[in-house]
């Protein structure tokens, strides 16, 4: 990536973010509740919009201000941290749980394809589960995990790994079975062993295919933590108890759920454009390096 | 007393036992001195499918002996099976008659022994490796040491003067330049044989030109033994000591036509008289080898005519 791309896409997610504040400001503005300010002087001003909207009201979409606001706000009353500074805290708490569950999730989905890639017996025999197993709803299996393995950090990380690893098995896969027959020859005329073509040939060539799937995992893993974290037998921490526990305060105070959303997609952006980076050093030195 | 080829016999000068062994034993030991590096025998190769689902033969009844230090060319148009008989000299693929012997071992043994450099007509680098670490990939699965594989390499490099491009990645590097550096890691092994499959097919005909030079230079100071698949008549007679030429359906060797050219070639000896009539050779062995094709494809012709295609 030249610095000119680097700062083309800086001012890309810039922009779309600003269009995102449009949007969502301009809506409150067509209708929904009226908008209060003080002008100098200290007197209020009244802004009404012009429609009756229940989806735009203060209490469906609370203004961008407002949530910016309560993060700086105490978290509940009566205490000296901030909003802001326990959903940093959760999203960390969170954030490590994902990560343990994506590099588990990699490592099993690349070790899956890697036995399924040397053996048509066994790809034919497991494969079918492995897609079947992404057909179970996570919200089912997620407390039958968190009884098996306790309410702690494991169960969380397994809800997480559980959601990586079909992807990055399946990507993995087509990408250590796609390399040049040619350059499996070359090979066989070396007498490569299985060991020697697999880490010289096969998954260099597959890493392209590979990080397109990890980028998927890394959001995947995030959703993973949140509904682990989430469900009855989860987590005391971390960002999927605290969506739980805002949820419950909505009435009094919608904007806190919403920051709680706004740390989980910032949290899931992050995990994204550090695989992003790690793609960009991996793949540097080869012709197509950056697809996106 | 008869000795039969297998029975033991042993060679004495005094007292000192100089051979013990059979007289096939015997055999195989005095052509490895004459220096025979492969030996085809009644060698054929029929590859599944095909219309009648009986299978396609590709090869027939190839015999062929190759000496140290030769350059033989395979020439032949498409389908002849020029390929597949370098291919079963390299045991990328198996015969299905015959016996192929490479430096008195098996095609197999012959390869994992890596007595075999392999050169494509794609020069099939590795994109994410940089030209050096490319021409270090066979050394790296010999497990040679980093030290000793840097060394190597750098030595291939120059050897087909890339020297200057050892840090570029393949794709940066022109056609000729990519296939200089496939040839250096073919080379890297120190190989008994060099197999190189219509290696310079894609090049544009001044790059393939001097690339014929570049070989034969190579040739020259590696004393490898070169088996060489070309479609074109010029390169194979420029390049090579023995031209091989062979006709398709089924594939099989027409002709062999020595090359008396002076060993040193340069650009002067494409002007040379007897390079034109030495051409001229090989390109009506391969007429008459097509000839022969035909007439045989022809009786099949007469043979479905005269018996109908059967109920």
């Amino acid at each position: 990536m030249s610095r000119r791309g680097v700062v083309r896409g800086v001012l890309m997610v810039l922009g779309f973010i600003l269009l995102l504040l449009l949007v969502w400001e301009g809506a409150k503005a067509l209708g929904g509740d009226p908008w209060r300010f003080q002008d100098g002087s200290g007197a209020e001003v009244v802004y009404r919009p012009p429609f009756d909207w229940p989806v735009t009201s203060d209490r469906a979409l609370p203004h961008v201000w407002t949530i910016w606001n309560a993060l700086s706000s105490p978290v509940q009353r009566q205490q000296t941290q901030t909003l802001g500074e326990f959903l940093f805290g959760a999203a960390l708490y969170t954030g490590r749980e994902a990560l343990l569950g994506f590099l588990a999730g990699a490592v099993l989905g690349v070790a899956l394809a890697a036995i399924f890639v040397h053996s048509k017996t066994a790809e034919r025999a497991f494969v079918p589960y492995v897609v079947a197993s992404q057909t179970i709803p996570i919200l089912a299996l997620a407390p039958l995990i968190a009884f098996a393995f306790g309410n702690g950090v494991v169960g969380i990380v397994i809800v997480a790994t559980y959601l990586t690893f079909f992807p990055v098995t399946i990507a993995a896969l087509r990408g250590l079975a796609a390399s040049d027959p040619r350059a499996m020859e070359l090979m066989r005329s070396c007498a490569a062993s299985k060991w020697a073509i697999f880490w010289k040939l096969r998954f260099p060539s597959s890493l392209p295919y590979l990080f397109s799937a990890l980028k998927i995992a890394a959001t995947a893993s995030i959703v993973g933590a949140i509904v682990g974290e989430g469900n009855p037998g989860g987590s005391q921490f971390g960002l999927g108890r605290s969506i739980l526990n805002f949820n419950e305060q909505y009435g009094s105070g919608p904007e806190k759920l919403w920051a709680a959303i706004l740390a989980a997609s910032l949290l899931g952006v992050t995990f994204f454009l550090i695989v992003r980076v790690v793609e960009h050093v991996v793949l540097r030195g080869r012709p197509d390096a950056d697809m996106g | 007393m008869p000795a039969s080829p297998s029975a033991p016999l042993s060679i004495r000068t005094s007292d000192t036992v100089v051979f013990s062994g059979s007289i096939t034993d015997l055999l195989d030991e005095a052509r490895a001195n004459a220096g025979v590096v492969v030996e085809m025998k009644g060698v054929g190769k029929i590859f599944a499918g095909g219309k009648d689902g009986l299978g396609v033969e590709a090869l027939t009844d190839i015999d062929l002996s190759i000496r140290r230090g030769e350059f033989i060319s395979l020439i032949g148009p498409s389908g002849c099976g020029k390929s597949t008989l370098l291919r079963t000299v390299g045991d990328l693929t198996g015969v299905s008659a015959g016996s192929v012997t490479v430096n008195g071992k098996t095609a197999q043994q012959a390869r994992l022994d890596r007595d075999y450099g392999m050169v494509f007509q794609a020069p099939i680098l590795f994109d994410w490796r940089t030209v050096q670490r490319n021409v270090e990939l066979p050394l790296e699965i010999t497990g040679m040491s980093k030290a000793d594989r840097a060394a190597k390499a750098k030595a291939m490099l120059s050897l087909v003067e890339l020297a200057d491009f050892a840090g570029h990645h393949p794709w940066q590097l022109s056609g000729g330049m990519q296939q200089r550096a496939a040839i250096a890691r073919a080379l890297a092994l120190d190989p008994s044989i060099l197999l190189m499959d219509e290696p310079f097919g894609a090049l544009d005909e001044m790059t393939r030109e001097r690339m014929n030079l570049e070989l034969l230079r190579i040739w020259d100071r590696t004393e490898t033994t070169v088996i060489f698949v070309t479609h074109s008549i010029p390169e194979a007679v420029f390049l090579s000591t023995r031209v091989v030429v062979m006709s398709p359906r089924p594939g099989r060797i027409t002709k062999i036509v020595p090359i008396d050219l002076p060993r040193r070639r340069d650009i002067e000896t494409r002007e040379m008289e007897r390079y034109f009539e030495l051409v001229t050779e090989v390109r009506e062995a391969l007429r008459a080898g097509e000839g022969a094709a035909l007439g045989a494809s022809g009786d099949v012709a007469r043979r479905v005519a005269a018996e109908g295609l059967g109920g």
